[in-house]
């Protein structure tokens, strides 16, 4: 018989081998199972004070590399201040007090040699209202390699494509990249200022509910982007939507009245969680 | 942990929702118990009437279970329910297919009953029946009640008995067997009457599959396919 000949059994044999799972593949393995994990963060016995009020109560984690770990609680449970204790936002506040210990890559953020600008670089932020600025969509990604000296046309041209690409807004900007940034709507802005953070290409991405102000379709597509986002980078969310938090992230941290209840796998937390004060929080119950 | 309040949702109509499932789900078990007592003693008694009644309350059984279904469903879909709510919805919609089962087991005794009409019995299997019935249906009242209570505490004790069900229909389908090698025109007769035994049989892993969604809702522990004595550990572990 001519080889060229499949008969329908060897067709059949042939597709169902291509279509063949790995049944030992299907198994479910978190982070644990599949070995150490690496630690991007790490915060140390952090306790921060606003004056006299203490906003955080010693505070103890350790957050994974290129993972998305979230950040919930009720409002005013102190996860933004949380958040912003990793780039020294907190700096800006003159009457923050903190001591206790932040590591990004194992070197303390708050040690006295540790030039604050630099750290920012690293450590990427975005807020909860875009916060664009008055320039065109071009200048507003190029605007922290500028300020690095980068002159380069090509070298900008490039960032600013790969940033844009990377923050999934290319294809609705490429062809008015001159435009004023603030005439995109307010989903595209908050592309733009992700976009913006990771044109500098940082380590970490800290996400100060960004998608709180935004339209469900807007949201989605955030939330996409953070997905794509952890490939390359460790991303840190707050976020007062629980189903986001759930949807988005590896990890979650469940947050109350400063002090860190509940750490753990996001599957984990939100299915069969360990505390009750998270299990009240996250049904909606009162304790 | 402690998961007695059910309700302390800020929302009370999710308490309101909550509640009308669970009182479903409870009606629906006690109706389910109702049918296999109905059947088995249909069946026991020769009462075709009674066996008639058990095939058209079937029906009840189907719908409520459609209906509960769809009410999870809602929820799911309006209230993203996590943690124990969650779980419980997820128990919920596999315990409902359980007592689906049972019901459909009950109904399938009662035909087994029309069909054996005027023929002669064997009523030395009868005691065997009546013997596997009360085993299930203290198995199937045991796993509603801790559905009702959320306590896991008596449940390795339920699934304990499963066992005894199977040696049970074992020595049943031994005594058939031997039945029909006596005689082989009772084939047909005698496996009519296997077939209500196996009937039984099957609720009672029915009743076992209830438990587990019971201790998956209270516990968020995944205990099926698991042997006795693992179980047993889990449910001492917590």
């Amino acid at each position: 018989m001519d080889d060229s000949e499949i008969t329908p059994e060897k067709e059949m044999t042939e597709q169902t081998r291509t279509h063949a799972i790995d049944i030992n593949a299907l198994a479910r393995k978190n982070d644990k199972e599949q070995g150490e994990l690496d630690f991007c963060l790490k915060v140390k016995n952090l306790n921060l004070f606003y004056g006299d009020q203490q906003a955080l109560f010693d505070i103890n984690m350790e957050m994974a590399k290129k993972r998305v770990t979230a950040y919930i609680g009720p409002s005013g449970c102190g996860k933004s201040t949380l958040l912003r204790c990793i780039n020294r936002m907190n700096d800006l506040v003159d009457i923050a007090r903190i001591n206790g210990q932040v590591f990004l890559e194992g070197n303390d953020v708050y040690d006295k040699s540790v030039n604050v600008a630099d750290l920012r670089r690293k450590v990427g932020m975005v807020f909860q209202k875009p916060n664009p600025f008055p320039k065109t969509i071009y200048e507003n990604v190029a605007y922290g390699l500028r300020i690095q000296g980068v002159k380069d046309r090509r070298v900008l041209d490039e960032a600013v494509e790969k940033s844009l690409r990377g923050a999934a807004l290319w294809d609705e900007v490429k062809d008015r990249l001159d435009d004023n940034a603030l005439g995109l709507s307010g989903g595209q802005q908050q592309r733009l200022v992700i976009a913006r953070a990771i044109a500098i290409e940082p380590e970490v991405l800290l996400l100060d509910e960004p998608a709180s102000a935004l339209d469900p379709i807007s949201t989605l597509k955030i939330e996409e982007l953070i997905n794509d986002l952890k490939e390359d980078y460790t991303i840190v969310i707050v976020t007062h939507n629980m189903q986001q938090a759930a949807r988005v992230s590896d990890y979650t941290a469940f947050m109350y009245m400063g002090e860190l209840i509940e750490f753990g796998e996001t599957s984990e937390l939100f299915t069969n969680p360990k505390k009750k004060q998270t299990e009240d929080y996250i049904t909606g119950r009162y304790g | 942990m402690d998961n007695k309040n059910l309700g302390h949702h800020i929302s009370r109509q999710f308490n309101q929702e909550i509640d009308g499932i669970r009182n479903k789900v409870l009606a629906m078990g006690g109706l389910v118990a109702d049918q296999i007592d109905l059947a088995a003693k249909s069946f026991i008694q020769s009462d075709l009437e009674m066996a008639e009644k058990v095939i058209q309350q079937d029906e009840l059984v189907n719908n409520l279970e459609m209906n509960i279904d769809q009410e999870c469903t809602e929820i799911l879909a309006k209230r993203q329910p996590a943690a124990f709510d969650l779980r419980m919805l997820i128990a919920t919609i596999k315990a409902i297919t359980d007592l689906e089962r049972i019901g459909d087991e009950a109904a399938r005794i009662s035909k087994m009953t029309i069909r054996l009409e005027n023929t002669e019995y064997y009523h030395d299997q009868f005691h065997e029946i009546q013997h596997l019935l009360d085993m299930v249906k203290s198995m199937l009242n045991g796993a509603l009640d801790s559905f009702a209570r959320l306590d896991v505490h008596d449940l390795a004790q339920i699934t304990g008995k499963d066992l005894k069900v199977d040696r049970e229909y074992a020595s049943i389908v031994r005594q058939l067997i031997t039945k029909m090698m006596e005689d082989p025109r009772n084939i047909t007769r005698t496996l009519d009457i296997l077939w209500v035994a196996r009937a039984l049989e099957r609720i009672g892993d029915h009743s076992c599959n209830i438990c587990e969604h019971v201790i998956y809702m209270v516990q968020g522990e995944d205990v099926r396919h698991l042997s006795q004595d693992e179980l047993e550990k889990v449910l001492q572990q917590n």
